[in-house]
């Protein structure tokens, strides 16, 4: 091997950085060489981001010390990272929606025509990379106009365009269908063949196996280990993540399937935009049983789940919670009919962030006889039960009195969780339920799922990760672009086959309906 | 009726019209330069009282117009520098500050106004700047081409401010941060730099306008803007943040407010109900921002402060 081969192009030494009360990173080391995907593996709040941020100039260090080929260097702002060929491609893109392909690229960099803009010679610039690397794009769409995945092809091509040496991947893969993932990295490794070194920052085991070279893990803030994909197994990573032994794929009873209890009906929803963001989808959840909604972000789920829980008034079509169908489009009726939603956006539609611990688990039931009477707060009974819920629900927080927003993403799912199940529901929507959540609080949640499951609930889960709706589903249903492609069996389901079905693609078969009695009551 | 007396009656119409939307154009201008890089300045009427009073005083101490605007521009300079210090580096709601400009430019023009000048004095006017061939058309030149310097140029800054906003990296740093401040950050534009650059420009035009009406007057007096600023600001919606709409929605305002002039010294509207006509152009205003508004999207940044990382 050449010295050139082995030599970092960038070093971090004894990294450290605090936040009041939080430690992001403590005495981190950190290399990356020419050519090389090195893969930033941890879980949230594990000190990959603030990590990736001093290194991008965002933050700046407490302590440490960072070489970019050899010689100390100080970032203080993107711009100075960007100059010393360092470009970030984060997780939430980085673009001017209203602006074109071509100025989003150009944005930030010197115009050849002093003053004015100088697109076309960028759109040419665009085409030649766009070429060389299999990024198709017009330079001369907007933004908005795009799908996700080109979007992120604009994203890379602003990286190359800035001839980028060393590139960070903030969970790049995180709104792509398994097949644009496929092709992602086919680029990603055509980069490092140019020589290029990419830092991959993602908390998906099966893809950081496929396509690192190495692997550094980091748990609170701290390296706890640096491995090869040749070396090590999920498990192994898994366990260096949490820290101890991880059950990825819990155990459970075959489902004990008995009859619809949500039923939706050629149900049709318009998305903010007008336009019809669920088209006529029929779908029936039973007890017992666990529906996996798959599907690439964007493409209806969401407004599904608000038609469904009453948050968005559907265009047409009927719900029905065991067989009564619900007012739509009140949300007050929809809980009454027994139906509990666990929302996406957990801080926006789940908790309020400044009401504290007790206050968010009563939002619910605060005017029900137990806890009110005559207008006035039982706050005798309140704290009893609130105290039981917060035990029961593994909830880590100092009193009933702190803030939500205190919490930590696991332990605010958990309260809405310990909300949401309370009232033993007879229907459960959730959305992502795990998504920025630790691996600890997770597994806890799944267990929770699974637990419902076995009392008789009939649950939707909507998830972006198809590790979680295989760990978790008896049936998959998969969305793309607002219609249903298909039912798919857990058994019959591979990851290839679901994929096709998340990018449009019908599959062979013909959708199953494995709810018997669907057909009969839906007429 | 007389065809010769409608005709001359509609040209001076459209001819005040123009000239009624010139001050409104220059302040809603600069609003939409603010606005499209992220920043809502309510302050604009505020802005304009201090530009007309300091441009007043200025022609009155010396006689010079040019230095009066000057003096205009500057203070309008002045209190955008002041604003965006406020909003970029303070963080401040920029509602609430807003206001607080506007009361600070309404009281300051007061008090000066009472200690320096006391009893209204007129100041000499703008000339009218007539061009050799077009002025002598009939009908046309009487509207378009009989009118004062300051006209000409606040039309003449709607092509610039277009080709400015879309044809320039300027431009395109100022659309990219009233959108997504983070992505231009990302890429080492400077959000600071641009929001004090895009606030100090828009609030020297502010200031200008104050001074085009002083001057036009040739007066000044309390609360001389009467709340165009304010009216300033909801043109900017109306013309969905482009200048080619800010100078539609701004001939619209002028026009009407000259029509319902026009029809008052005609008597054709009755003195009772002149109170309710003035009333008009703003009432209309609000009728086609209901229309118009709504078709468009603000800038997706306006009015949040930019905090990096968050």
């Amino acid at each position: 091997m050449t010295v050139e081969a082995v030599f970092p192009v960038l070093e971090m030494r004894g990294i450290g950085k605090r936040f009041p009360g939080v430690i992001a990173n403590e005495n981190v080391d950190f290399d990356l060489r020419k050519g090389e995907v090195h893969t930033l593996l941890g879980e949230n709040g594990a000190g990959k981001s603030t990590l990736m941020k001093i290194l991008y100039g965002l933050y700046r260090p407490d302590a440490g010390e960072l070489r970019l080929n050899g010689r100390p260097v100080r970032l203080s702002s993107p711009s100075d990272a960007i100059a010393h060929g360092i470009c970030m491609i984060h997780q939430h893109f980085m673009l001017v929606p209203s602006l074109t392909v071509a100025e989003n690229v150009a944005l930030g960099l010197r115009s050849t025509r002093g003053p004015l803009t100088d697109l076309r010679h960028v759109a040419r610039r665009i085409g030649e990379l766009s070429d060389a690397f299999g990024l198709q794009v017009d330079p001369f769409a907007d933004v908005w106009q795009l799908a996700v995945g080109e979007r992120q092809r604009v994203e890379i091509i602003k990286a190359l365009y800035r001839d980028a040496s060393i590139l960070i991947l903030d969970e790049p893969t995180a709104v792509l269908t398994p097949r644009e993932v496929d092709d992602l990295f086919e680029t990603f490794r055509r980069m490092a063949r140019q020589g290029r070194s990419l830092i991959f920052i993602s908390h998906k085991l099966h893809e950081v196996l496929t396509l690192s070279d190495r692997i550094t893990v980091l748990r609170n803030g701290r390296v706890t280990g640096e491995t090869d994909p040749c070396n090590t197994s999920r498990e192994e990573l898994a366990r260096m993540m949490v820290g101890r032994d991880v059950n990825l794929a819990p155990e459970k009873p075959a489902a004990t399937v008995c009859e619809a209890r949500l039923q939706i009906e050629n149900l049709v929803v318009a998305g903010d935009r007008g336009t019809d963001a669920v088209c006529d989808v029929n779908l029936a959840v039973c007890g017992g049983e666990v529906l996996g909604l798959a599907g690439v972000s964007g493409n209806g789920q969401r407004e599904l789940a608000e038609a469904v829980c009453g948050l968005r008034k559907p265009k047409s079509g009927v719900i029905r919670v065991d067989g009564q169908p619900v007012a739509p489009g009140n949300p007050k009726a929809v809980r009454k009919a027994g139906l509990a939603y666990v929302p996406e956006e957990r801080m926006r539609d789940g908790a309020i962030g400044d009401f504290n611990i007790m206050e968010n688990l009563l939002l619910l039931d605060h005017g029900e006889k137990r806890f009110c009477r005559n207008g006035f707060l039982r706050f005798g009974r309140i704290f009893k039960h609130c105290r039981k819920l917060v035990r029961a629900y593994a909830v880590k927080t100092p009193t009933l009195e702190t803030p939500a927003k205190n919490l930590s993403g696991g332990n605010i799912q958990k309260l809405i969780l310990a909300r949401e199940l309370s009232g033993n529901p007879k229907v459960l929507i959730a959305a992502q339920p795990t998504r920025g959540v630790d691996i600890g609080a997770a597994e806890y949640i799944h267990a929770r799922l699974a637990r419902q499951r076995t009392g008789g609930t009939a649950t939707l889960v909507i998830s972006e990760d198809l590790d979680e709706i295989f760990a978790l589903a008896d049936r998959i249903a998969v969305m793309c672009q607002g219609r249903l492609m298909g039912i798919v069996d857990r058994h019959e389901a591979t990851r290839e086959r679901i994929g096709l079905m998340m990018a449009g693609v019908d599959p062979d078969s013909p959708s199953k309906d494995y709810c018997p009695v669907s057909e009969s009551t839906s007429r | 009726m007389n065809d010769f007396w409608t005709a001359t009656i509609l040209v001076a119409t459209v001819a005040s019209g123009i000239r009624l939307a010139t001050p409104f154009l220059l302040a809603s201008l600069g609003e939409a330069l603010g606005q499209r890089s992220g920043v809502l300045n309510l302050g604009v009427d505020g802005v304009m009282l201090l530009g007309a009073f300091g441009a007043y005083y200025a022609v009155l101490k010396t006689n010079n117009l040019l230095l009066g605007v000057a003096v205009g521009v500057l203070l309008g300079a002045l209190l955008g520098l002041f604003y965006a210090f406020i909003t970029v580096n303070l963080r401040a709601q920029q509602g609430i500050s807003g206001i607080g400009i506007y009361l600070f430019g309404l009281g300051m023009s007061d008090l000066l106004f009472q200690k320096l000048v006391g009893t209204p004095r007129p100041i000499m006017p703008f000339a009218i700047v007539r061009f050799p061939v077009l002025s002598d058309i009939p009908v046309i030149g009487e509207m378009f081409f009989d009118h004062s310097l300051i006209v000409y140029v606040a039309f003449l800054l709607v092509p610039l401010f277009t080709f400015i906003i879309n044809r320039t990296t300027y431009g395109m740093n100022v659309r990219a941060i009233g959108e997504n401040p983070e992505a231009a950050d990302s890429l080492g534009v400077s959000v600071g730099r641009v929001r004090y650059s895009a606030l100090i420009i828009g609030n020297s035009l502010a200031g200008l306008a104050g001074a085009a009406l002083a001057i036009e007057l040739g007066i000044f007096q309390q609360n001389l803007t009467n709340a165009m600023g304010f009216i300033a600001i909801a043109l900017v919606y109306f013309g969905a943040w482009r200048p080619i709409g800010v100078m539609a929605g701004s001939l619209v305002f002028g026009l009407v407010a000259s029509i319902v002039l026009q029809c008052k010294t005609l008597g054709i509207i009755p003195r009772s109900a002149s109170d309710l006509a003035a009333m008009a152009p703003a009432v209309i205003t609000v009728l086609a921002l209901v229309v118009v508004a709504n078709r468009f999207r603000q800038p997706a940044a306006l009015t949040k402060p930019y905090i990096r990382g968050q």
